[in-house]
């Protein structure tokens, strides 16, 4: 982790939707009276949602505003949060897990093939769609290598199934989140040596597949599910 | 091998329905209004007999943990809050129950709050669980609507359970620097005393389990303490989830009884090691933060708390990874002594100073580029950091280093001498353990 | 009350204290960086590291509560090791922790001579390095004029953090990052707006936070020290003055746990350039319309000239917010044998009637009360700008929850949470009369205090307001067995001595105002300022004006003939706290030039005026002013035998005015002649004005 920094091109200023403003006052509620400062990550994520994956000062200030918090507060809370990405990023943003267990099965395949396509780390491609980070441990070890790219993780790649992911991106191509290589979730490859009873059901379970989607829906409907229960 | 019957976690890869219908299905949600119904200190009393141990790496007794939540409350609010900052490298077993069987949770959250008196429950999920995080969610709505939880539910105990999550910060996942996160600051850890359990969650008492802990304590409730006690070994009581990564043929979670044997547990579900068992380099039994096991303290391994203690490793959160012979244990080690200076949270010294220290003499040493001393100098480095530091943190960057100088000092020394040979080969290996 | 075995020694200690202090009574010192008795524990440096024998690793000997340690081994008292081979070991761990990152620049570290690093890397750490690897740089912050920043050297205590978010109540300093990356600043480098915030140079165990204007100035081995006491509010701060040569250097608080504990504010700092600028060296008098330099006999023969044959009805004096109870005792005296009656210490014209008894004007209850206080009403005052390190305990005390705080006067920003009750006399009167629920707070409380300031006194109903005041703390119980809440806070740090010493008007005498109506009307000829410069001029008519005084501004302007006296720093005086404290301060450097001391000034014209003083040594002047007032010579004790009559004070005063309270301190850090001097306070109340224009302060 190097120092952290807000970027030195600001927007003049930042402002929640109408929409984001009305769902930051509900996560508020989640809280006991007077801990609504308990809601300034899940502000400041949304915040970065909304301003295309990164967070804008004024959106420090804003937020520190809306929860009756010192900037200088939140100012340390988006430093020291790792995801808050206090600079531009890609359209399409890879974090890239580096630690062990994806390093053992490999992940410097996947940086190699970052710097080839991409560039740098932290520099974003002329046409804006890629920029590239090295995470820590992104908790899907079982499925190693893998990147995140926004909010889905890409599992079992090879740095071969891992180009044509990006190339795939790139050309505006339909893609599909999780295991790269055909297998169910962090089942054994091949198919489970437990439960045999539920994977052979599986195929006719239609339930099943809802878990698979391939496509992603757009942002807004999972901001509703999200917040239904923000007023209890 | 454990029968399909005894697995808790009968949706682990997802074939089946995760929702309430599916989770009703395989038994989540049946008779919870009874078990409830017995009485708090029935509860704490079946999980002790139980002999669960926390499935968050520390093995902390459950039922135990439960009676440190004071009886009565005083005027202030009981808080359960549960640890899903999953962030343990080597660890993925948490996100398979948020994601493909949400209600065991939901429903261990509701148990649990009301063997500590706690009305209100706070899930701490990590941020780049996103889909994980939607997921849970939506759980948590569909048993708010089937007044499963929330005011006036069916079980007659009031319960609101809210999903939260953090935004990158392994450190979070110590209980005390989660509920700091929690309440809206950076995740530093807190001194203790006091302990959550005094003073938690906003100055309330508060008691913080791993998901997984939680997950299972229905089944348990529902089948017997018995049950679970009567499987795996003394102490080491119950089923597991163990994660399978690195050099095995078919990484893979699975649940398999406590104490089962490493090499049945990689062979039956992981497909072996890659190049057979005589390739296997060396294992880190329980996540990043426990010391390595060469290959030969791993013939008859039973994978437990104590049994691993015993070796001076440890089951941590069960996440094994598998290390074969083409492995670079160097620079495998400096990778994770460069994930612990990441995660350093920064605030007390001998973390904050020595894990940078510790991650770049390894640095060094995995070029070779070190002297032979040095090695004695890094392990009292690490005696330095360990037990000094106010949180786990300290000794978990200290214990990957040691248990490399321990098993692997004639690698490192190796490396120097090749190094010191011929400082500059060519087509060496140039590149930092990590993209910095 | 637990008791402990330290070092083999068994020793029995309070309940509730941490294991450091615990340490410290059984006379064990324990090496420290991030503790600090007046700030909330951290626990971060680990330099306090102690052996709780059986325990499983070493424990943090602030962290710790004693009544948190299990028994030791059969039950016995828990036994504790600070001199074991593991403490040793962890101390010189941590210590070269510390070390590995801190850069080696000691030689021009403005810290060097008394870094809490450098002292404890001597007693508790090794004499070599085993870090080959390249040393962390850490940019530096501008955090404004007063503190200059090298976070390189930084520790990461955060010290400075919980200060600034604790005590001085102004959340600008935060920890940002993490890991080894973590850095201290503030928001975007905005400048501290804090009037604490010079105490952070002092917490800094290291070199990060040093003093911007005494950057590379002197080596603390070079500076003598001289005890003092602070003069720019009325709480009588305890300073040291350190001065080089003739010049004072740089100026310090001293502890006092009844005054300002360890604290003192900005301006009282960092005020001292202004002892340099501006300064009156050599007498003046006005020739032609012109000021011209003179020797001190032919300033003398001015003066006399002019008194010669004046009834002393035609002269008066004037005393300024600065002077000391010598000056004011001989230049009391000097107008008595003049004959005159018209002389007054309050150039604010805060109506004050000490007839009423010295309690009717006291901070009665002591500023260490406030620990105790659990309800408080401020009257016409703002004690974050009057008495700022005042105002840090009242915020502490209500951080604990233990207080409840109304204020009647300018809404302002008291750095703590406050029921706003009205602007002036009638919200007062309507509080006395029971009508806000403020009123139940303060009636129900076990230890209600009221302060009033002087924006509730120095005005024409002052007496009237005075009135309602003491009616309220009648009705309310402000007042009661082993409790007076009943507070008066001053402003001037000369107003109390001025009071007790009854520099006031004699029989028939004027006081300020009557004494400028009377100049302009010419029937007052002459009139003395000793230091006064807060009036205004214009108002002296045509007066022929002697100013008695250290610094060229406003009374100098004015003055006919200028004495040169000396600063607060020059002189060895009596100041008198707005609790009654008298407390001395010695002299740290001589005046500047021909200026003397301003007794000493006033002893000579005496002379020259026919009316010589008795006494020729200040030893000589303070027997007299000792003898008369007894209680002057109780250096540091306050004395309580003049009871308050809240009946004879609410007798007092006629009618109250519609006229809200006005704000005493309009500009914190120009407030009197030295700080006007200064050009670092001219830069810091720039700055303030600054952000105050763009909104964004506090």
């Amino acid at each position: 982790m190097s120092v952290r920094r807000l970027d030195p091109v600001q927007p003049d200023a930042f402002k929640f939707s109408p929409a984001n403003l009305k769902w930051a006052r509900d996560q508020m509620k989640k809280y006991p009276k007077g801990r609504q400062a308990s809601a300034v990550i899940p502000l400041l994520w949304r915040a970065q949602e909304q301003h295309g994956g990164w967070l804008p000062e004024p959106a420090l200030r804003a937020v520190a505003d809306l929860l009756d918090m010192a900037y200088i507060r939140v100012y340390e809370v988006a430093t020291f949060y790792t995801m808050f990405n206090l600079s531009p990023v890609g359209k399409y943003f890879v974090q890239l897990c580096g630690t062990t267990p994806c390093w053992l099965r490999g992940a410097n395949d996947l940086k190699e093939v970052c710097r080839r396509v991409i560039g740098e780390q932290q520099q974003v491609t002329e046409d804006g769609l890629f920029s590239w980070l090295e995470v820590e441990c992104l908790g899907a070890c079982a499925n190693a290598p893998m990147v995140q790219i926004n909010k889905d993780y890409y599992e079992d790649l090879t740095a071969e199934s891992f180009e044509q992911l990006l190339a795939d991106l790139k050309a505006g191509r339909e893609v599909k989140p999780g295991p790269q290589n055909g297998r169910q979730f962090s089942c054994p490859e091949g198919g489970p040596t437990t439960l045999m009873n539920g994977a052979a059901e599986s195929k006719k379970s239609s339930a099943a597949k809802s878990t698979r989607t391939t496509k992603r829906k757009p942002s807004t409907a999972r901001t509703k599910s999200a917040t239904k229960r923000g007023g209890k | 091998m454990l029968k399909d019957e005894d697995r808790i976690f009968r949706n682990l890869y997802g074939f089946e329905d995760w929702g309430l219908k599916g989770a009703k299905k395989r038994g989540a949600w049946r008779g919870t209004k009874k078990l409830l119904e017995k009485g708090r200190d029935w509860i704490i009393e079946e999980i002790k007999a139980s002999g669960l141990r926390g499935r968050g790496g520390a093995g902390f007794p459950t039922g135990l943990k439960w009676s440190f939540m004071p009886k009565e409350s005083d005027g202030r609010p009981h808080y359960l809050v549960v640890n899903a900052d999953e962030s343990e490298p080597g660890t993925c077993k948490d996100r398979e129950i948020m994601r493909h069987d949400p209600h065991l949770l939901i429903e261990g959250s509701l148990i649990a709050s009301f063997a500590m008196g706690a009305h209100v429950g706070y899930i701490y999920i990590r941020g780049e669980f996103i889909h994980e995080r939607e997921r849970l969610q939506a759980a948590i709505d569909e048993a708010y609507d089937a007044k499963l939880i929330g005011k006036n539910n069916v079980h007659g105990y009031d319960f609101d359970l809210y999903l939260h999550h953090g935004a990158g910060a392994y450190i979070c996942g110590e209980e005390t620097a989660l509920l700091e996160s929690l309440e809206g600051k950076k995740g530093q850890p807190r001194l203790k005393p006091p302990f959550p359990a005094n003073a938690g969650l906003y100055g309330a008492p508060t008691t913080v389990n791993n998901v997984e802990s939680i997950a299972v304590a229905p089944d348990i409730l529902r089948r017997g303490a018995s049950w679970f006690a009567g499987l795996g070994r003394p102490n080491n009581t119950g089923t597991k989830l163990f994660c399978i990564s690195g050099h095995v043929n078919r990484p893979c979670n699975v649940e398999e009884e406590m104490g089962i044997t490493l090499k049945e547990l990689l062979e039956r579900h992981a497909g072996g090691v890659r190049g057979g068992w005589e390739n296997l380099l060396a294992v880190i039994p329980g996540g990043s933060s426990v010391r390595c096991l060469p290959q030969d303290c791993c013939q008859s391994l039973n994978m437990d708390f104590d049994s691993l203690a015993a070796l001076k490793s440890g089951l941590g959160t069960a996440a094994v990874i598998v290390m074969d012979k083409s492995t670079d244990i160097i620079r495998a080690i400096a990778r994770l002594s460069y994930f612990y200076k990441h995660e350093s949270c920064g605030q007390c010294t001998p973390c904050r100073e020595g894990t940078g220290w510790m991650y770049r003499v390894l640095d060094r040493m995995a070029r070779g580029e070190a002297e032979k001393r040095e090695i004695d100098m890094l392990l009292e480095v690490t005696y330095q950091v360990e037990g000094h530091t106010i949180c786990a943190l300290g000794d978990a960057a200290a214990w990957p280093v040691q248990g490399l100088i321990t098993h692997f000092r004639h690698v490192i020394e190796e490396r120097i001498d090749q190094y010191s040979a011929n400082p500059k080969p060519e087509g060496a290996v140039r590149e930092p353990a990590a993209a910095e | 009350m637990p008791k402990l075995i330290i070092d083999g020694n068994e020793i029995e200690v309070a309940d509730g204290i941490t294991l450091i202090q615990a340490c410290e009574e059984a006379g064990v010192e324990i090496p420290r960086f991030c503790y600090h008795e007046r700030l909330s524990i951290a626990g971060n440096c680990r330099m306090c590291l102690v052996e709780v024998v059986d325990a499983p690793k070493p424990v943090a000997s602030c962290a710790m509560g004693v009544n948190e340690l299990r028994p030791g081994r059969d039950g016995g008292p828990p036994e504790i090791r600070t001199n074991s081979e593991t403490v040793k070991k962890a101390r010189e761990g941590v210590m070269e922790f510390l070390l590995i990152n801190h850069p080696l620049d000691c030689p021009i570290c403005d810290q060097g001579g008394e870094c809490d690093l450098q002292d404890q890397a001597m007693a508790y750490g090794v004499d070599g390095s085993r870090f080959i690897e390249n040393k962390r740089a850490v940019e530096d912050k501008n955090v404004g004029p007063l503190i200059k920043t090298i976070m390189t050297r930084c520790i990461h205590c955060t010290r400075c953090v919980r200060f600034m978010t604790e005590i001085a109540g102004v959340e600008e300093l935060g920890m940002t990052g993490r890991g080894e990356d973590a850095e201290i600043t503030t928001y975007l480098e905005q400048g501290m707006m804090s009037e604490l915030s010079g105490n952070v140079i002092d917490l800094c165990p290291v070199g990060a936070l040093t003093s911007k204007p005494y950057a590379f100035a002197a080596r603390p081995w070079e500076l003598r020290k001289t005890e003092s006491i602070d003069v720019m509010d009325a709480i009588g701060s305890n300073i040291r003055v350190d001065t080089r040569g003739r010049e004072v250097m740089r100026i310090l608080p001293r502890n006092n746990d009844d005054v300002n504990e360890e604290w003192i504010s900005d301006k009282t700092r960092f005020v001292w350039d202004g002892l340099r600028t501006q300064r009156l060296d050599q007498p003046y008098v006005r020739v032609r319309g012109k000021l011209k330099p003179a020797t001190w006999n032919d300033a003398f023969a001015a003066v006399a000239r002019k008194v010669k044959g004046l009834s002393g009805s035609k002269l008066a004096a004037i005393a300024g917010d600065l002077a000391g109870a010598e000056d004011m005792f001989a230049l009391k005296d000097l107008m008595t044998r003049l004959k005159s009656a018209n002389m007054d210490c309050r150039q604010d014209g805060a109506i004050i009637d000490p007839a009423k008894g010295r309690a009717s004007y006291l901070f009665n209850s002591e500023i260490a009360a406030l620990e105790e206080a659990d309800a408080l009403l401020l009257v016409g005052t703002d004690p974050r700008w009057e008495a700022s390190v005042l105002n840090s305990r009242i915020r502490r005390r209500w951080r604990a929850g233990a207080i409840k705080v109304g204020l009647i006067g300018p809404e302002t920003d008291l750095t703590y949470e406050h029921d706003y009750i009205g602007a002036g006399p009638q919200s007062l009167a309507d509080l006395a009369s029971g009508k806000y629920d403020f009123f139940k707070t303060l009636k129900g409380a076990k230890r209600p205090m009221i302060i009033v300031g002087s924006g509730a006194l120095a005005r024409s109903d002052g007496a009237a307001v005075m009135a309602q005041v003491a009616k309220l703390a009648d009705a309310a119980g402000v007042v009661k067995r082993g409790w007076n809440g009943f507070n008066v806070l001053h402003h001037a740090a000369s107003r109390v001595a001025g009071l007790d010493l009854g520099f006031l008007p004699g029989k028939g005498g004027l006081d300020t105002a009557g004494i400028l109506k009377a100049a302009q009307s010419g029937k007052v000829e002459i009139v003395f300022l000793l230091g006064a410069d807060e009036i205004d001029m214009a108002d002296l008519g045509k007066a022929f004006v002697v100013y008695i005084g250290t610094h060229g501004d406003a009374g100098a302007h004015r003055a006919d003939v200028i004495l040169p006296g000396a600063a607060y720093t020059e002189k060895s005086a009596i100041y008198v706290n707005t609790e009654g404290r008298p407390q001395m301060a010695d002299r740290a450097v001589f005046p500047p030039g021909d200026a003397r001391e301003d007794w000493a000034v006033l002893r000579a014209l005496s002379a020259e005026l026919g009316v010589p003083l008795e006494y020729d040594s200040l030893a000589e002047l303070r027997s007299a002013m000792f003898a008369e007032y007894r209680h002057l010579a109780m250096i540091d004790e306050i004395d309580h035998s003049d009871g308050l009559d809240l009946s004879a004070l609410s007798a007092g005063g006629a009618r109250l005015t519609k006229q809200p309270f006005a704000r005493t301190v309009t500009d914190y850090y120009l407030t009197n002649a030295i700080a006007r001097a200064s050009a670092i306070m001219g830069e810091l109340s720039a700055m303030k004005a600054g952000v105050e224009k763009t909104g964004t302060d506090g």
